[in-house]
């Protein structure tokens, strides 16, 4: 019983990560990989505990990029914290840009013209390829495939940044969405560039396959390490691919149907273990789909403005209320809160940020398993420290 | 699914005892909420996850709140007895005067859960709890036992903002450092004067950076 006569309860045994016993030989070596570590994508630490090669325990250490985005948000006006969502995740700011005016349309009601939903939806299926492949790439560089798997990945990555630039005038940090549409049109040039860049892609994703998914070094290590199981997956509220890695049919694209999803035909690639190797094998079939999803979107993309000319943008004050809005994001289910006091600025602005959940279990995956193979399940988590930390 | 009342009626009937007020959202979305009380919030919790047509086993987000205590004027109709001549006899008559009194009302922290369901796709169901107030009374029951995603939101909603949730595996702080003494998503929250240094101080921070350097030579502060 606690001071304040709050009952405590029990935890399910599931609901923790399991105890690994040391095999009483030698000693144990506690190690700080981090925060300068190269794998850790960033400035981000895991104390691990050894007991020879074994990992017996793993406690993730965060906050070295904390900078305080939500206050950051509550200081500021709606449209003024747009520009700061690119920073979340740096590698898919245009899906962060979404998300984030997504919440703020449900917030006020504000509708969006077709014209922008389409370029929308465009610009978040290039945004997934360039994001899954670089993590692939990634993923085959802590293998130790040291450079060239990345820079096939990066080569198309920079084809994809330069259909951003040439759009929004920026590679990374794009600023595009605003509440009610999009910042500028497309031209027809645009559309003919990522006609073609599209029209490559498949033959990438083929090669990419090609070379890696046979591949025996990457099966010897990613099969069978790392394994997440659904339940698990479910209730530590994992998302994105790495949940459907385990085989869990849960794409917010399928389930909400925000934007104009529901017209586009696209399947849900699943796993069925839960290992880094379906974890890496989703994200290579994502692209597939999302390669689908560009085809048609491309096709049916209509004329019309891309700013819905009744939106309000000047002395933008939503009446009170709250509204959650989330998208799937390439990490997992990213989702903005937002609390209106009737002011210029949010009372509340908080972001789900899914890299974050998705390290919840990151000890459960780990343990028992051998320090080189911690690298590859963090690498297969797929973060980015700039969302993590916030 | 199911609607705020009658999820509101299903939780009452399961777990005795449980006093859930509806939240009302205004805005468009309709996202209404469900406040429900912190003895009962873990059997609550446990309900909402369990129940074969919730079915809510997805925690999706973990939100923690600051509302500041308010001070609220209103205007009061006093009667009360005012010396008063009348045919020329000093007598106590009772008037009726209208007076504005101050009332403080407490601020509190809430948690905000955000709910869906993965088996049944539907969502989102939103519950928040309120602590007493802001400063001594800040417990909440832990749902992590009940969704492990809350494991690290939960320590990120103490770590900002001072909510203890009892019952929690292992509540440290997580984004700020270990010594770190405040939580800086209060509303109140005052950065100290030596926050982070400055090569060319200037308008507010060089004010503070000039009243700490008068209070350290006073020796009211030791750095």
């Amino acid at each position: 019983m606690s001071p304040s006569g709050i009952k405590t309860e029990k935890l399910a045994g599931w609901n923790r990560p399991p105890v690994i016993e040391s095999d009483g030989e030698g000693e144990l070596l506690e190690v700080a990989m981090g925060p300068h570590h190269p794998s850790t994508h960033g400035v981000f630490r895991m104390d691990v505990v050894l007991d020879g090669e074994r990992v017996i325990k793993l406690k993730p250490v965060f906050g070295y990029l904390h900078r305080n985005h939500e206050q950051l948000g509550e200081r500021q006006s709606y449209l003024a914290s747009m520009p700061y969502t690119d920073r979340l995740d740096y590698f898919c700011s245009l899906t962060n840009n979404w998300a984030y005016a997504l919440a703020v349309e449900k917030l006020v009601g504000q509708e969006v013209p077709e014209r922008a939903e389409y370029l929308r939806v465009i610009l978040a299926e290039l945004t997934r390829i360039q994001n899954h492949a670089s993590t692939i790439g990634f993923l085959l560089q802590e293998m130790g495939a040291s450079g060239t798997p990345l820079m096939y990945a990066f080569r198309e990555r920079e084809k994809i940044l330069d259909l951003f630039e040439s759009l929004t005038g920026s590679r990374m940090m794009c600023n595009y969405m605003r509440f009610g549409g999009c910042r500028v049109d497309a031209s027809p040039a645009w559309l003919e560039a990522t006609r073609k860049v599209v029209a490559g892609l498949p033959a990438f994703v083929d090669e990419f396959e090609r070379f890696l998914m046979t591949n025996e070094i990457l099966m010897a290590r990613c099969q069978g390490i790392g394994v997440l199981k659904p339940d698990l997956a479910v209730n530590a509220g994992i998302s994105g691919p790495m949940l459907r890695a385990t085989g869990v049919n849960y794409d917010i694209r399928k389930v909400d149907h925000y934007g104009i999803y529901d017209r586009f035909k696209f399947r849900v690639p699943l796993g069925d273990h839960g290992d880094i190797y379906d974890r890496y094998m989703v994200r290579m079939l994502e692209m597939r789909e999302s390669i689908l999803i560009l085809n048609q979107a491309l096709k049916d993309l209509p004329a019309g403005p891309v700013m819905d000319p009744k939106a309000k943008i000047r002395n933008f004050r939503p009446k009170a209320g709250e509204s959650y809005g989330r998208i799937e994001a390439p990490k997992g289910e990213l989702g903005f809160y937002l609390i209106s006091d009737g002011g210029p600025n949010p009372y509340r602005y908080r972001v789900r940020p899914p890299s974050f959940i998705n390290l919840t279990v990151l000890e459960d995956m780990c343990l028992g398993s051998n320090v080189a193979d911690v690298v590859l399940i963090f690498g297969s988590v797929d973060i980015v420290l700039g969302e993590v930390d916030r | 699914m199911k609607s705020v009342e009658e999820i509101k009626a299903a939780i009452e009937a399961a777990v005795p005892g449980a006093v859930v007020k509806v939240i009302l959202n205004p805005a468009p979305n309709a996202q209404h909420s469900l406040l429900i009380d912190a003895p009962h919030a873990v059997a609550v919790a446990e309900f909402l996850r369990d129940d074969d047509e919730l079915a809510l086993d997805f925690l999706s987000n973990v939100t923690g709140v600051d509302f500041l205590d308010k001070e609220i004027a209103e205007k009061v109709k006093v009667t009360r007895q005012v010396p008063k001549e009348v045919d020329g006899v000093q007598q106590m008559v009772d008037e009726t005067v209208e007076e504005t009194r101050k009332r403080v009302e407490p601020g509190y922290l809430e948690a905000v859960y955000h709910l869906f369901s993965v088996s049944k796709k539907h969502g989102p169901v939103i519950i928040r709890m309120r602590t007493a107030n802001r400063t001594d009374l800040v417990e909440l029951p832990s749902l992590t036992p009940i969704w492990r995603s809350a494991e690290f939101q939960e320590r990120e909603v103490f770590d900002l903002f001072g909510i203890v949730f009892t019952g929690h595996p292992d509540l440290r702080r997580i984004l700020m450092w270990d010594e770190f003494k405040d939580h800086p998503m209060r509303r109140d929250y005052v950065e100290p004067d030596d926050y982070e240094y400055e090569p060319t101080a200037h308008d507010d921070v060089l004010k503070r950076a000039q009243a700490h350097k008068a209070k350290v030579s006073a020796g009211e502060v030791s750095q």
